[in-house]
């Protein structure tokens, strides 16, 4: 879909240009590190070369002693200080949940660990004087693969806690009451198809490195850094350190991108908050790419292993999942909840009635995983949509066949599924039937036909991803009951100024997201102001005091609810002011673009520009009232909200290189109403490219030893403008109920949907060879060997 | 120490650096030019680009951590911050880029930009495979390069046309001077 300047009489729709623009196209940005305090201090991190290693020995007298070196420290001389680096979600009570020591104080357990820093007037002393630093490794047993690390006898991690197991989560339809067994539903079933899927180590990579400035000379100490979470930021860290809250600032400037990468509270956070206190001078860290790849936490990875049941008519029975998700070598601050929030997921878009989930973390010498664009949803669409594919053609069913026979009906919303979860709305059959006549995929499944019968050396496949996920995290009820430490709450206020401007302040933290331009959209037409004369404020706990922040598609969905709330404030506010000036009762008034009439008089009416200058005065207000055109509101949901689309690739794969070229794909998302068809499709595009990345391109490989080998962004591939193709979007629009903009979140949606569609499709092409499954990323010789091992042409 | 003279945005700057100084943080450091970035420490992402000429040379596309502070002594180098004037309309590139939501968290764009300045000067009216063939050293991570591509094409119009209908004007700027060389 072509984006035009389609312009509806309300702001709330139309394709707006961002507002952030101006200072990103120019150069005029304010990234962390561009930070520059007086007195600054810079800061540079030694990492650990060992995957596992006790540290026997550090000499930092050479060091201390370099030119420009002010402080050399260890973990040791922190370690009071500095605490563990928190987990907010320890999903089951007898979860095993190892200290987190920012810098290792006897023990390195992954490579890139950070193991002393220098402090130093720039950043080449800082940085020459690491190779001064002298550490004597002993050596210690290096666990990395998941199945080996929970095996008897296995060499451990964390041999202090026993076991590489951190956690054991179950979920059972049967136990649950919201179906029946798994256990009944495979046994005896005209289909079983069992299947193995390896969800690969990811890299969020965010263009961004992580920087963090820490200033502990004023009142407060503040901290800058490139973070998705501001607010978290702070709460966790004052908990930690001991820090009263009130005397933490932390602000997120201009953050460069994060996809769940930046959902941290990060060892280099807390080692310059920790240093910079102890040295009482600014303190400066920023990381290098490599050591962004080592050490910023990395996605995915996770063992999947199905079972599903179908009748041969195709109807779905049940499915078990067993999962193993690798959680490193300690627990991220959501990690260990990264594979829960999957779990309520692989039932997909299905009504099958019986399901059981049961999800094993582990720990290995890896660096530790998190959330990444995603988290959790991609892994369990991936694993659903593959093996209904493998339905499919298990049955000789059109693989969209085998979905219409068991997908919920647009009719059927709401709809309670399998897994607990009420889905609010939804209408498959329009997103799908657009996508296929978009895809043109009866001309391709033809040209297909040929191919095959031609013995096409050069052979197509289409691949069909009908996705759903849960967003817009969350209501707190549900996160408590999962046992996650925070609220799903969002918050926005909004400020009248006595001229007649708008400020408004937001949760939410944006990193790309286009938060000033689409709450600037929302707030016009909430208060009839024009666009350009809202402030849009984010992002610094001194003007943003209360919010959660921005991950799991959550801003617009939550944070726009609050922000229409606070607008709906302002005006009621505004009501008796109006009438006071006006002279009449406020139950005779109404509101309409921007202005307070009399009901059946459309002259004289008084703005909420009058009104804010007559409260700034203050000199005639009603007995009673408020001098304030100020308001707040907090929301918690009641539900998440549910988008859903249906992705179609159509691949060529040369069978004699094993290349895949994506010949055409499509996407048809149902994100809800939406508030900038711009900023929409511009997160469907990344997101989906990202999914495509991960079925063609990226992998996080360690050797044996426990290195990264994809330690550079010459070895980890992010797919630049060469290596993917032109998309085709379009959007269908079911609107989430009861939410006043009928949004349902966006930023996730297209990296959910796409792996398995480029997947399947491969998939689909090399059929004829005997193949059932490429593991990802699909590269050449992988998509080969598959062809050669997969059997002889049928 | 090294003693270089460099003109950057026009404004020529005489500094002693270390020999061993990248490009990139003398800009940043040194003269406080941070709208240029650094994105990685392989020459992979092209974050850091900016345009360079040498005494003798016209302006091209350089990945400034790719390059040493003294490879620019007696060069031009134009950055982000010098594309346009500011206060002054965007350059069409920074317009293109705008009007196609080319960005999101922006991180990339400089270098993209200017990665696009170059690759126009190049080759003013480049097919879409040619534009990503051509902004392959340049990495983004949010827009999946469609808008970018979009941007580009329209920008590649935009100065086409501005060439065809200003084609004498002197360039203030050596910016400027990429877009104005470039043949109708």
């Amino acid at each position: 879909m072509t984006v035009t300047d389609e312009r509806p009489t309300t702001e709330v729709g139309s394709a707006r240009r961002r507002k952030e623009d101006a200072r990103l196209i120019t150069g005029r940005t304010m990234w962390t590190e561009n930070i520059t305090l007086p007195g600054m201090l810079h800061m540079a991190i030694l990492r650990s070369p060992e995957a596992h290693a006790r540290i026997a020995h550090i000499d930092v007298s050479a060091a201390a002693r370099e030119p420009g070196v002010i402080a050399v420290l260890t973990g040791r001389d922190i370690a009071d200080a500095q605490g563990s680096l928190p987990c907010a979600w320890p999903v089951t009570e007898d979860i095993v949940h190892p200290a987190h020591p920012a810098l290792a104080v006897d023990t390195v357990r992954h490579t890139g660990e950070a193991v002393a820093v220098v402090v130093a007037r720039d950043r080449g002393s800082a940085l020459d004087a690491l190779a001064a630093i002298d550490v004597d490794y002993d050596p210690l047993p290096v666990v990395l693969d998941m199945e080996a690390a929970l095996a008897d006898g296995a060499d451990l991690v964390h041999p202090d806690k026993g076991t590489n197991a951190s956690y054991t989560w179950v979920f059972d339809s049967a136990a649950a009451g919201t179906g029946g067994s798994v256990a009944e539903a495979l046994s005896g079933a005209e289909v079983v198809i069992r299947r193995r899927y390896r969800q690969q180590r990811l890299i969020p990579a965010f263009m961004e490195p992580r920087s963090v400035v820490v200033d502990p000379t004023g009142d407060q100490t503040t901290i800058w850094s490139a973070t998705q979470i501001p607010h978290i930021l702070r709460f966790l860290l004052a908990v930690i350190t001991g820090t009263p809250e009130h005397k933490v600032r932390v602000v997120a400037p201009d953050v460069g991108g994060g996809f769940g990468g930046k959902l941290q509270v990060t060892a280099e956070e807390m080692i310059t908050f920790v240093v910079a206190q102890r040295l009482g001078r600014p303190v400066k860290y920023t990381e290098s790419r490599s050591e962004s790849l080592m050490s910023a936490h990395h996605g995915r990875d996770q063992i999947q292993d199905l079972e599903l049941s179908a009748r041969r008519d195709g109807t779905v029975l049940g499915l078990r999942v067993k999962l193993l998700s690798n959680m490193g070598a300690y627990l991220g601050l959501v990690g260990p909840g990264v594979p829960l929030l999957g779990a309520f997921m692989y039932n997909a878009i299905y009504k099958f009635p019986a399901y059981r989930f049961e999800c094993t973390g582990v720990f290995t010498n890896t660096t530790f995983t998190d959330a990444y664009r995603g988290a959790g949803r991609p892994e369990a669409t991936f694993a659903i949509e593959r093996i209904m594919d493998e339905l499919a053609t298990e049955l000789g069913l059109d693989p969209i066949e085998v979905r219409r026979r068991n997908w919920i009906g647009s009719g059927e919303f709401p709809f309670t599924t399998v897994a607990g979860l009420t889905y609010d709305s939804g209408n498959y059959e329009a997103a799908t039937d657009r996508a296929l006549r978009m895809l043109g995929y009866d001309e391709l499944r033809a040209e297909q036909a040929r191919r095959r019968e031609a013995h096409d050396p050069v052979q197509l496949g289409i691949g069909v991803s009908t996705y759903t996920e849960m967003c817009g995290l969350a209501p707190s009820r549900v996160l408590g009951a999962l046992r996650y430490g925070a609220g799903g709450w969002e918050h926005a206020a909004v400020r009248m100024l006595p001229t007649g401007k708008v400020e408004v302040v937001t949760g939410t933290s944006p990193h790309g997201q286009g938060h000033e331009t689409a709450w600037s959209q929302i707030v016009a037409d909430q208060l009839g102001v024009s666009f350009d004369d809202v402030e849009v404020l984010h992002g610094d706990t001194r003007t943003s005091v209360r919010g959660l922040d921005t991950y799991g598609s959550r801003s617009l969905a939550v944070g726009g609810i609050a922000l229409v709330e606070a607008c709906k404030k302002v005006v009621e506010k505004a009501r008796p002011i109006a009438a006071h000036m006006l002279e009449c009762d406020v139950n005779d008034l109404e509101f309409t673009g921007g202005s307070f009439r009399v009901r059946g008089n459309p002259d004289g009416g008084k703005t909420l520009a009058d009104c804010a200058l007559a409260v700034f005065a203050a000199h005639n207000l009603p007995d009673g009232v408020e001098p304030s055109l100020d308001a707040d509101a907090a929301y918690d949901p009641v539900n998440f909200s549910f988008p859903h689309g249906t992705h179609l690739c159509a691949v060529e794969v040369d069978t004699e290189t094993g290349r895949v070229d994506i010949r055409r794909y499509v996407a048809v998302d149902d994100v809800g109403l939406v508030v900038n068809p711009l900023i929409v499709e511009g997160q469907v595009h990344g997101g989906v490219v990202q999914g495509i990345a991960q079925a063609l391109y990226e992998e996080a490989v360690y050797d044996p030893d426990g290195n990264l080998v994809t330690g550079t962004l010459a070895d980890y591939l992010v797919p630049s403008a060469a290596d993917v193709p032109d998309l085709l979007t379009d959007r269908t629009e079911t609107a989430a109920p009861g939410h006043p903009l009928g949004a349902k979140g966006v930023g996730e949606a297209g990296t959910i949907a796409s792996t398995p569609a480029v997947v399947n499709a491969i998939v689909d092409a090399l059929r004829p060879f005997g193949v059932r499954d490429v593991p990802m990323p699909c590269t050449p010789e992988r998509v080969w060997r598959a062809i050669r091992e997969g059997g002889e042409r049928s | 120490m090294t003693r270089i003279s460099v003109t950057v945005d026009g404004v020529r700057y005489d500094d002693d650096v270390e020999p061993r100084t990248l490009l990139v943080y003398y800009l940043r450091e040194r003269l406080g030019k941070v709208g240029t970035v650094v994105g990685c420490d392989t020459g992979n992402c092209g974050a850091c680009t900016v345009l360079m000429a040498g005494p003798d040379s016209s302006p091209v596309g350089v990945k400034s951590c790719n390059v040493l502070a003294v490879q620019a002594d007696r060069g031009e180098v134009t950055t982000i911050e010098g594309l346009s004037e500011r206060g002054g309309p965007p350059h069409p590139v920074q317009q293109s880029f705008h009007e196609r939501h080319a960005l999101q968290c922006g991180y990339c764009t400089p270098g993209m930009i200017m990665a696009t300045v170059d690759l126009l000067a190049e080759n003013p009216d480049p097919t879409d495979e040619q534009i990503r063939a051509g902004l392959e050293g340049n990495l983004c991570r949010c827009t999946g390069y469609q808008n970018i591509v979009r941007a580009v094409r329209d920008a590649a119009a935009a100065l086409r046309e501005r060439a065809t209908a200003a084609p004498a004007v002197p360039a203030a700027r050596p910016a400027a001077d990429v877009a104005e060389e470039v043949p109708a």
